[in-house]
């Protein structure tokens, strides 16, 4: 489990506090205005916010200070989560192995994981010449050979149409039932939440406020997110 | 967000400027340990005034020449406007000594215009002097300068172009509204670096100028230095050249402007302002004007050197593989400096370590060159490192400019791609052999052309180290310049031309070949 003790982030006059414990296996929504400060929370998580106060630890180990990519989480950004001068292979390729060594197991769960998202065929492709829908999948094929316990997601589907998001976020849904991984996404749609999550985190007003049972909170919101849901 | 560079690349470049540093400072306390006061020369005074002077000069020229001309390509489209944007590139990378050749066979005593002049009765024009000089470097920078302003006329957004035409503004209330806010912008940066430039010239006042009244500092140290053998008063000569130029370029440091010499100059906007009559006639007299200037002389190179490559000496073709090598190893310390310098500076917040790159342009080749000679005479005998002297000086020279070229897209790459590769923990060389330097092939091919041609183009440190036995081919040139083998030294312009060329095209394009976009 993931422990959020006390966490403060200060940037300029933007401040946002959390404390909060989050669990394997489960997946975590976490909603609010614009602004508010969700991708700020999970840049925080993944190591790419300074935070001014608090600390993170995962199984009882502080990792508050390990760098982005020594933290038990893999992350997914709005964009840019694939190197456009590199194959689809050599991009699943360094969530293995960053100096790109890869050995015969290796490359054969780097093909595991592009069979499992369905680019066997684009695999040699670069991800300019991919359909975003593909882009996203091959994002999530690193994701599945990284098999990090957390996965974060700040809306990496937010340019798809609703169609598209859908079908992503169920095979998401898929990828970390197979994998045990805990859920983090950011997202905008009520919709997603109760397709999705198990629990919401709601960030407002400077505060991301402990996960709350997803259902019960969207079926009968208290007024601020009520506000926000409209 | 930004992303600061990895400790590896830190330490890394700041180990490159820290090398940079102590080239030129190991050079200034050679200098220093044998510069004496009071140890001028008569003809000094006079040096240090003409290289002001005739700096001045060109500097002025260029850029009030290239106002018209820049306006007048940047209003008109016509059949060949790329070609001649693209053609105005040329002399940046064009060696010294070929242009001088170009330029003595149209303005010579043998030249075109005093033949035109003879014809009809006229006295004849000698090069030599103070305006030969000035107008050298007018060839250099009128075209450097254009550029620059081109450069400016199009970041006018094409709305106001269509607004102007919709007020039906006059060409004057034009001027006033758009292109003199421009101008004031532009030109004085300008007219900043091309002065700089100008300062350091050695290969234009040594093939031009000469004599007690067309001497430059740099000049005055290579005569000292060579005729003389006078240390004490070349380190003295230094000195001054190093302050001189040194403060100019700090101070130019304020106004000069990016340098773009990449493309996408060719594009004209759509302009609705123009008018017919005499304006038009006068832009296109400019026009055909500027082009004559700039490839006239370079029409001549070619014609004169096709003949006499027959008649080019063996010792020709030993000079060229020389700088062949010179310019292959200059690449090689260029890019072990600056891609470390720049990772180093794309990941500050702001660029200003980039002005240690400029200390390689304020100290200039001949002040570096005095310097090493001082520190390494006792040791070994500096002539025989006299080509790798030349290539370590060439990639410092070369260096402002690769910086300014490398860390714009560096700096975007971290930006776009810094979390993603932290997420990956791809740090060190992995991080610069699977992002950085796939992403930045373009550039690194362009910064390591320019310099191999500016280094196969440089008669500047090489000019004070060599003996009969190693000479680089613009050395060689010189040499038969100076035995009056007019024809072969053509023939080896013509060689010499297409080499820096060739070098400059093969890297710009292996750059870009198959690159990632």
């Amino acid at each position: 489990m993931l422990r959020i003790e006390k966490v403060e982030i200060t940037l300029g006059r933007f401040r946002l506090a959390a404390d909060m414990t989050l669990e394997q296996g489960r997946k975590y929504a976490v909603i609010g205005p614009s602004g508010a400060g969700k991708s700020t929370l999970l840049g925080a998580l993944g190591g790419f916010v300074p935070r001014t106060a608090g600390r993170l630890t995962w199984q009882g180990q502080d990792i508050t200070r390990a760098a982005p990519g020594a933290r038990p989480m893999t992350m997914l950004f709005q964009d840019n989560n694939l190197f456009p001068h590199l194959s689809v292979t050599q991009n699943v390729g360094l969530g293995i192995n960053p100096d790109m060594r890869l050995s015969t197991a290796d490359r054969s769960r780097v093909a595991q994981a592009l069979e499992r998202v369905g680019l066997s065929a684009h695999a040699d492709k670069r991800p300019g010449a991919l359909s975003g829908g593909q882009q996203s999948r091959a994002a999530l094929a690193r994701v599945l050979v990284q098999a990090r316990p957390l996965v974060l997601l700040d809306e990496p589907f937010a340019a798809l149409g609703p169609a598209l998001r859908n079908e992503m976020l169920d095979l998401v849904q898929d990828l970390v039932a197979e994998t045990g991984a805990a859920l983090i996404m950011v997202t905008h749609a009520p919709d997603d939440v109760r397709r999705i999550a198990d629990e919401v985190i709601f960030v407002a007003g400077g505060v991301a406020a402990a996960p709350q049972p997803a259902a019960a909170l969207m079926d009968s919101p208290p007024p601020e997110l009520r506000d926000y849901l409209g | 967000m930004a992303q600061r560079a990895d400790p590896v690349t830190r330490i890394a470049g700041i180990a490159a400027a820290g090398l940079t540093v102590a080239v030129v400072l190991a050079a200034c306390v050679g200098i220093v340990s044998r510069a004496e006061p009071g140890g001028f020369g008569p003809g000094d005074g006079a040096a240090i005034r003409f290289t002001a002077m005739q700096a001045l000069l060109s500097a002025g020229f260029s850029v009030v020449l290239a106002v018209p001309l820049a306006r007048a390509l940047a209003r008109r489209q016509f059949f060949g406007h790329g070609l001649l944007v693209m053609l105005l590139g040329v002399p940046f990378i064009l060696p010294v000594i070929v242009a001088v050749i170009g330029l003595l066979a149209v303005f010579g005593r043998n030249g075109l215009l005093n033949s035109v002049l003879g014809a009809i009765g006229l006295p004849e024009l000698s090069i030599y002097g103070l305006h030969g000089v000035v107008l050298a470097h007018v060839f250099f920078n009128l075209p450097l300068a254009t550029r620059l302003l081109l450069q400016g006329w199009q970041t006018i957004p094409a709305e106001r172009f269509r607004l102007v035409a919709q007020l039906d503004l006059s060409p004057r209330a034009v001027a006033r509204t758009l292109e003199w806010p421009l101008l004031r912008q532009i030109v004085p940066g300008a007219f900043a670096l091309i002065f700089v430039i100008c300062l350091t010239s050695f290969a234009v006042a040594l093939t031009l100028g000469g004599g007690p009244r067309a001497t430059t500092i740099e000049l005055a140290i290579y005569q000292t230095f060579r005729y003389d053998f006078d240390l004490t008063r070349a380190a003295l000569l230094s000195l001054v050249q190093l302050v001189v130029a040194g403060s100019a370029a700090l101070v130019a440091l304020w106004f000069i402007p990016s340098v773009g010499i990449g493309g996408g100059l060719d594009r004209v906007p759509q302009r609705w302002d123009t008018r017919g009559g005499v304006q038009r006639w006068c832009d296109v007299v400019l026009i055909l004007l500027g082009a004559a200037f700039l490839l006239v002389p370079l029409g001549a190179v070619v014609l004169r050197g096709v003949a006499g490559l027959p008649l080019m000496p063996v010792s020709v073709w030993q000079a060229a593989g020389a700088s062949l090598g010179v310019a292959v190893l200059s690449i090689v310390v260029l890019l072990l400096l600056a891609l470390p310098m720049a990772g180093w500076i794309a990941g500050r917040a702001s660029g200003g370590v980039e002005a240690i790159g400029l200390f390689g342009l304020s100290a200039s080749p001949l002040m570096i060159g005095t310097g090493w000679f001082i520190l390494l005479n006792p040791v070994v005998d500096p002539v025989a490192l006299a080509l790798p002297v030349t290539a370590l000086v060439n990639a410092l020279m070369a260096l402002p400019f690769a910086l300014r070229i490398l860390v714009p897209r560096l700096r975007d790459t971290l930006c776009e791609y810094g979390r993603l590769s932290a997420a990956l923990q791809i740090r060190g060389w992995s991080l610069w052999r699977w992002v950085i330097l796939p992403r930045l092939r373009p550039q690194v091919g362009f910064a390591a052309g320019l310099t191999g041609a500016l280094s196969i183009g440089d008669l500047g440190v090489i000019a004070l180290f060599a003996d009969p036995d190693r000479a680089t081919l613009p050395l060689q040139m010189y040499r038969l310049m100076g035995s009056y083998q007019m024809q072969a030294a053509a023939g080896a312009a013509v060689l010499l031309l297409m080499m820096a060329l060739g070098v400059f095209w093969i890297c710009d394009r292996g750059g870009r070949w198959h690159a990632a976009d």
